[in-house]
């Protein structure tokens, strides 16, 4: 059997979520801090997420796409992004990061705006205060998104098919080649991948909920002495 | 170790309006909650922006509108002790100390010892905040303070979410820090027993307003104010107007009251307190009325009594009585008909 699929598959979900993890983390902050127009900044980030993923593709092509002045741009270095590997990641990231972004928002928002405001007053760079408050104190919240984009990395279809496509040993993911094994009749070949990734998935799901149930036995402090 | 602040807000309700200054003692902002208090202080810290205005601390500009200055928070040496201490929750006391001091390593070791030894933390400086008890959290909130070398402490209204026996211990606490500390702070507070015992000057402040600014001993025994003399927890209070020069109408009540120091000339209202009541046996001595018992109200260590001049259908007053007394007076031992008002 072929293993490429998994191989690609868990390549590009760790590509991805490595990307969604600064930007979503970054996109997090930046909008927390925004005093105007948070709402519009919040909805362009988060709706990749309930976009049908084609809708996505189609909008990638359009960026990425030859006729595009990007793919132009990417052409006369002789890189062509679209059917490439890199393409499948980019996919992954887009679809991935508002799941990100929102865990991350959410655990920054949670923390007592005093203890900011406390280390601010009390002298602490607003980069040590990211690195050693904000981070630590979000780090149940970030380690949820991490999870919840890398499995939706890691599922991805229907970007990845429109502007990866589906090229074995290439692009093909185990979704991709489920597809195709669905599409060639292949039954026993679409089945080892199903139970990979029901297994995959379950896993991490199962990962997902210890964590949470750690949390809530190690309830993170994050205000008053009361 | 002056601070000068002179600021505008505009706020939901109402414009932020405060200016005083407050050099080396406790000065306390006394309001209703909502009046802009912690808003000042927020202000000062840099936490929130005025619209105009400037704050100036021991001759630096914080903040001047008219030379657009504006430091941030991190530049302003200002101590501000949050109502839940904020303590970083990831850290241990000596970490918590150990963040906010500027230098190299052994100056920092330096800091940290020497102020967990001042604040007597030494048991506790590998315990993290969460296991503190309140006391212990304010001691390390003000240790983290003074090694990250504010140079004015202001405390937003640290006792008030706590129960009273919790607050007594931490007021005494405070009470102990302020007498070792030898700068300048600012103490908000609604309450008035609190800011009495803790404080050298107040400002009475009302609807984003400072009204009066007075040592607590003229303020208590007279507010000046309306908000002032609520604030004082002042009970009796109706609308009043001049008649002549010693006389006064209280209308609410249908009193005419004389004042041996003179009326004052923007006279609006008047008031007493509930304990300024005595018993007397005869109407003669001044503003000495006949009294009817409305109701009576039994407080832990006193009665409370309504009480109306006989013959007025107006507001009831309050009487704080003794409990002996009034248990005295409910026996047939002595009578209620006359209480003379002492007015100063």
């Amino acid at each position: 059997m072929d293993m490429s699929p998994l191989i690609i598959s868990l390549k590009t979900a760790f590509a991805a979520t490595a990307i969604t993890f600064f930007i979503g983390i970054y996109m997090a902050c930046f909008v927390v801090r925004m005093k105007h127009f948070q709402g519009i900044m919040d909805a362009i980030i988060t709706l990749p997420m309930v976009l049908p993923p084609t809708v996505v593709g189609f909008f990638l092509l359009l960026i990425f796409g030859k006729r595009s002045w990007l793919g132009q741009l990417l052409l006369q270095f002789d890189i062509r992004f679209v059917f490439s590997w890199e393409a499948a990641v980019i996919a992954a990231v887009v679809v991935s990061m508002p799941l990100m972004y929102r865990t991350a928002r959410g655990a920054f928002e949670q923390i007592d705006k005093n203890i900011i405001y406390a280390a601010r007053t009390l002298g602490v760079s607003e980069w040590k205060i990211f690195w050693w408050i904000l981070l630590p104190n979000a780090r149940q919240g970030i380690l949820a998104g991490i999870i919840l984009s890398f499995t939706r990395a890691l599922g991805e279809f229907g970007a990845t098919i429109m502007v990866a496509g589906n090229i074995p040993g290439v692009t093909q993911t185990m979704s991709t080649a489920i597809y195709s094994a669905v599409q060639a009749d292949d039954d026993a070949t679409a089945f080892q991948w199903v139970i990979i990734v029901v297994v995959f998935s379950f896993a991490i799901v199962m990962l997902m909920n210890y964590w949470v149930n750690y949390k809530a036995r190690n309830q993170v402090f994050a205000g008053a002495g009361k | 170790m002056r601070l000068n602040v002179d600021i505008k807000k505009k706020l939901m309700n109402f414009e932020l309006q405060t200016a005083f200054y407050t050099e080396g003692e406790v000065l306390a902002l006394l309001g209703a909650s909502g009046c802009g208090k912690s808003m000042t202080l927020k202000c000062i810290a840099g936490i929130e922006t005025p619209d105009s205005g400037v704050i100036e601390l021991d001759g630096q500009m914080l903040f001047d509108s008219s030379r657009n200055i504006n430091l941030p928070p991190q530049q302003r040496k200002v101590g501000y002790l949050f109502q839940n201490y904020a303590l970083f929750p990831n850290m241990t006391v000596a970490e918590n100390i150990a963040f906010v001091v500027a230098g190299n390593k052994a100056e920092k070791k330096k800091i940290v010892a020497e102020n967990i030894r001042r604040f007597a933390l030494g048991n506790i400086e590998d315990a993290y905040p969460q296991r503190l008890s309140g006391g212990q959290q304010q001691r390390v909130a003000f240790a983290r303070i003074l090694a990250a070398e504010a140079k004015i402490l202001l405390l937003d209204e640290p006792f008030s979410a706590l129960d009273s026996y919790l607050k007594w211990q931490l007021e005494q606490e405070m009470l102990e820090i302020l007498e070792r500390y030898d700068g300048a702070a600012l103490f908000v507070s609604h309450d008035r027993d609190e800011v009495y015992r803790l404080c050298d000057r107040v400002a009475v402040m009302n609807q984003g307003y400072i009204e009066a600014i007075s040592t607590k001993k003229e303020l208590f025994e007279n507010p000046q104010t309306m908000a002032g003399t609520l604030l004082t927890g002042c009970k009796n209070i109706s609308k009043a107007r001049p008649i002549n020069d010693h006389m006064i109408a209280a209308e609410e009540w249908g009193l005419q009251l004389h004042i041996a120091g003179g009326v004052p000339k923007n006279l609006c209202c008047a008031g007493f307190r509930a304990h300024f009541f005595e018993l007397a046996d005869n109407e003669m001595a001044e503003n000495t009325f006949q009294m009817e018992v409305v109701r009576v109200i039994e407080d832990p260590f006193s009665y409370l009594v309504l009480v109306r001049a006989k013959g007025t259908t107006g507001k009831t007053l309050l009487w704080d009585v003794d409990k002996v007394v009034w248990q005295k007076i409910t026996a047939g031992r002595c009578f209620l008909r006359y209480l003379q008002i002492k007015l100063y």
